[in-house]
């Protein structure tokens, strides 16, 4: 009982004491103008020592900043509390010999930190005590682990980079607004799955089917119109900059601001060191089908045979009989329907909001770009290796920084050879 | 609906600092797309080392105000020099996907937490303009300038940022009318030819990028002074589209169309956007609310993007024929 009075009356202290700092923040700037007691000196740094979950009482702590230095001892519950007169940097040190037997740091050096009291008037520093809790995870693990997410990342992106390379193929166009249609995958799966409560593959196969009338739509309306016109290539690409744009704040303004969870996390199976879901499983063998489609479909069918000779030259296909405008037409549909179930994929996997799509468009065009731009092959493999590159890289650096070591990939391979790993020799120059 | 508040703030933008700023970056852009033909997608990196640089130069090292302002035209220049010297050999297009990569990339760079103590991270950096404001003559007061308002702050960043913009239009128009300036128009119309006249195409368009950027750089510096904040999600794609815009929307190979074109193009957009925020205000549109009409804002842009080189390449004041794209 006592245990538990004291317990609250810890809370109700903590609690005055948020009080007292919020009225000290809002107050702050008022001048320190107390005498030498440090009771009353404005700042305060503070921590509580804890090992293994366990209070530590009795142990030292140190402050300092320029010539000024206190010391106080952790009380019976691990808490201190150093109360500083001006603001600055201090260094706070904890003197290891005050720790009890068998007690150390976590890690060397840890013993040693600062508070920043340069914004604020109050700040918390902890020191962490005993063995570290993080399970330390081999390298070869680690890259294991990372190697997974990097396939898993770039069998999806390849199935969208494939949908621009068809495009960029059979039209020469560069098609900004390829991103958006992955978006709109994603949040129509968000749609039919979660929103109308349909069956999964009820609703990718809706989502597909939105997606491809939506890139049907878009050619018929916009892009055909602009090719009668006999409008140029680098025109039309800004044009698609201009579509992407507005495409993308439509989906703003209709599905609203907020990341949607699609797939909500499926089921966690493990493979070895590697922790993965099964929706993540079935839509790696997925996209394995779909490339191998896409494959077959370019190779064996008269259709993808067609494709290919109009991506090669679309004035000799036209006098070989070939219908160019059909076949630019299947291609947008086709192209679109692989897109719209990369987003599909990637909304089930990771969470999708409106500007999804987008955020991987720049990868998309470095996948293609990286393959040798206009073959589908290329973009596999391109995308295989921006995939590899982003996740793989952020064993090495910052995370936020991994789609721009992607894209500094790219920067790389146009240097070396910029007709990328696949492509053609032409002059790009 | 209050239409002379409407009004006011329509006219507020076309001497607003940002439009300044937009209007300075779309001169730079001028340089490179519309005389030199250069397809550069990533103007928002050189407007964003022009904002780093001079925060940083102030923050870090502590220069003063021309210390700064050297040190951020330097890191533009730099950063032109380096993205050029790989890609200015690549076709048009390519040149567009490399330019976007490459300032995403450094705005990843800005944004990322491990350099924050320099960066500042997601946040970025404020308050590091005192010295620039140390430079204002204009005494403390309010001053009224027809139905607007100004304070002597917002008075000093208009009267420095226009005037800024006055001497790169000045200097673009001497460099572009001058024996150089044609040079690079003809590589623009034929770079082969202009090869065969013994021309070094690659240092012309070297040259021209790094000039763009550094006007830029002094756009991306304006912009974060108004404010004296300095935020990485600012310079996004979004910027760069903008300023396509505002270009296309005067005329790439015109002087006095990004000009135009940044004034005519904010008050549009200002004076759309008070009269969709008055009809929701008034119940009339429904299906919208206040925090939306700012989202259509940005739609509008591409719209008007898309529209313009469409149906109008070459802007309010250019010239058809001068306008090529290369492909």
């Amino acid at each position: 009982m006592s245990q538990l009075n004291i317990r609250m009356g810890r809370k109700a202290g903590v609690f005055l004491g948020l009080v007292a700092m919020l009225f000290s923040l809002l107050f702050a700037g008022a001048p320190a103008h107390a005498a030498d007691d440090p009771s009353t000196y404005p700042y305060s740094i503070a921590g509580t020592i804890l090992n293994d979950d366990k209070e530590v009482p009795d142990v030292k702590i140190t402050a300092t900043l320029d010539d000024f230095t206190t010391s106080v001892v952790t009380n019976e519950w691990g808490e201190w509390e150093i109360r500083v007169p001006k603001q600055g940097i201090y260094k706070v040190e904890l003197d290891v010999t005050t720790l009890p037997a068998g007690v150390t740091m976590t890690d060397k050096g840890g013993e040693v930190s600062e508070a920043d009291l340069t914004q604020t008037d109050f700040a918390a520093v902890l020191f962490s005590l005993g063995k570290s809790t993080v399970q330390a995870q081999s390298f070869s693990d680690q890259l294991l682990v990372r190697v997974w997410s990097g396939l898993n990342f770039g069998l999806l992106l390849a199935i969208a980079a494939i949908g621009i390379s068809l495009i960029f193929g059979t039209t020469g166009l560069n098609n900004f607004a390829h991103g958006e249609m992955v978006t709109l995958g994603a949040l129509f799966m968000w749609v039919f799955y979660q929103g109308l409560g349909q069956n999964i593959i009820v609703s990718a196969l809706g989502a597909v089917a939105v997606v491809a009338a939506f890139g049907w739509a878009q050619d018929a309306g916009l892009w055909k119109p602009l090719r009668k016109r006999r409008m140029g290539l680098n025109q039309m690409m800004i044009v698609s900059i201009g579509f992407s744009i507005v495409a993308r704040y439509v989906l703003l303004l209709v599905f609203g601001g907020d990341t949607k969870d699609i797939g909500g996390g499926g089921n966690i199976v493990q493979l070895g060191p590697i922790y993965t879901s099964d929706i993540a499983l079935v839509s790696l063998v997925i996209c394995v089908i779909i490339l191998a489609g896409v494959a077959l479909f370019l190779t064996r069918t008269r259709i993808g045979k067609a494709t290919r000779a109009v991506s090669d030259n679309p004035s000799l296909a036209a006098a070989t009989g070939i219908d160019v405008e059909r076949i630019v037409r299947i291609v947008w549909i086709v192209a679109s329907a692989l897109t719209g179930l990369a987003g599909v994929l990637y909304g089930l996997q990771f969470q999708a909001n409106w500007l999804t799509g987008f955020d991987i468009l720049l990868l998309l065009f470095a996948a293609v770009t990286l393959g040798g731009l206009g073959t589908a092959l290329g973009a596999t493999v391109g995308a295989l290796i921006i995939g590899m590159v982003v996740e793989v890289s952020s064993m090495f650096i910052p995370n936020e920084l991994k789609y721009a070591a992607a894209l500094v990939v790219l920067i790389v391979i146009l240097i070396v050879r910029p007709q990328g790993v696949l492509g053609k020799k032409q002059r790009i120059g | 609906m209050d239409w002379l508040n409407i009004l006011n703030l329509t006219g507020g933008e076309l001497i607003g600092a940002y439009t300044a700023a937009y209007v300075l970056c779309a001169l730079g852009l001028a340089m490179h797309f519309g005389f030199t033909g250069l397809l550069n997608f990533g103007q928002a990196a050189f407007a964003a080392l022009g904002a780093y640089g001079y925060a940083i130069a102030t923050l870090s090292f502590g220069w003063n105000m021309w210390g700064s302002v050297a040190f951020g035209l330097l890191c533009s220049a730099a950063f032109a020099v380096v993205l050029g010297i790989p890609t200015l050999r690549l076709r048009a297009d390519y040149l567009a996907i490399v330019t976007i990569a490459a300032a995403q990339a450094l705005r990843f760079a800005f944004a990322t937490s491990a350099y924050d103590e320099v960066t500042g991270g997601a946040n970025g950096l404020s308050q590091f303009g005192e010295d620039f404001y140390n430079y204002n003559p204009i005494p403390e007061g309010r001053y009224p300038l027809g139905a607007l308002e100004f304070s002597e702050k917002e008075l000093w960043i208009r009267i420095v940022g226009w005037s800024l913009v006055a001497i790169a239009a000045l200097v673009m128009l001497l460099l572009t009318r001058s024996p150089w300036g044609r040079v690079l128009k003809g590589i623009r119309e034929d770079e082969d030819a202009a090869r065969a006249l013994g021309k070094n195409v690659f240092a012309y368009k070297i040259q021209s990028l790094v000039i763009g950027g550094s006007i830029a750089s002094l756009g991306g510096m304006v912009f974060v002074m108004s404010s004296q904040t300095n935020q990485p999600q600012t310079w996004g794609t979004n910027f760069t589209f903008m300023i396509w815009t505002i270009l296309l929307l005067g005329g790439a190979a015109t002087i006095l169309g990004p000009v135009v074109g940044g004034m005519t193009f904010f008050a549009l957009l200002m004076f759309t956007q008070s009269i969709m925020e008055g009809l929701v205000t008034m119940g009339w549109l429904p299906f919208l609310d206040i925090a939306q009409v700012g989202q259509i804002r940005f739609l509008l842009v591409g719209l008007v993007l898309m529209l313009l080189v469409i149906f109008r390449p070459q802007g309010i004041f250019g010239n058809k024929k001068e306008l090529q794209f290369n492909g």
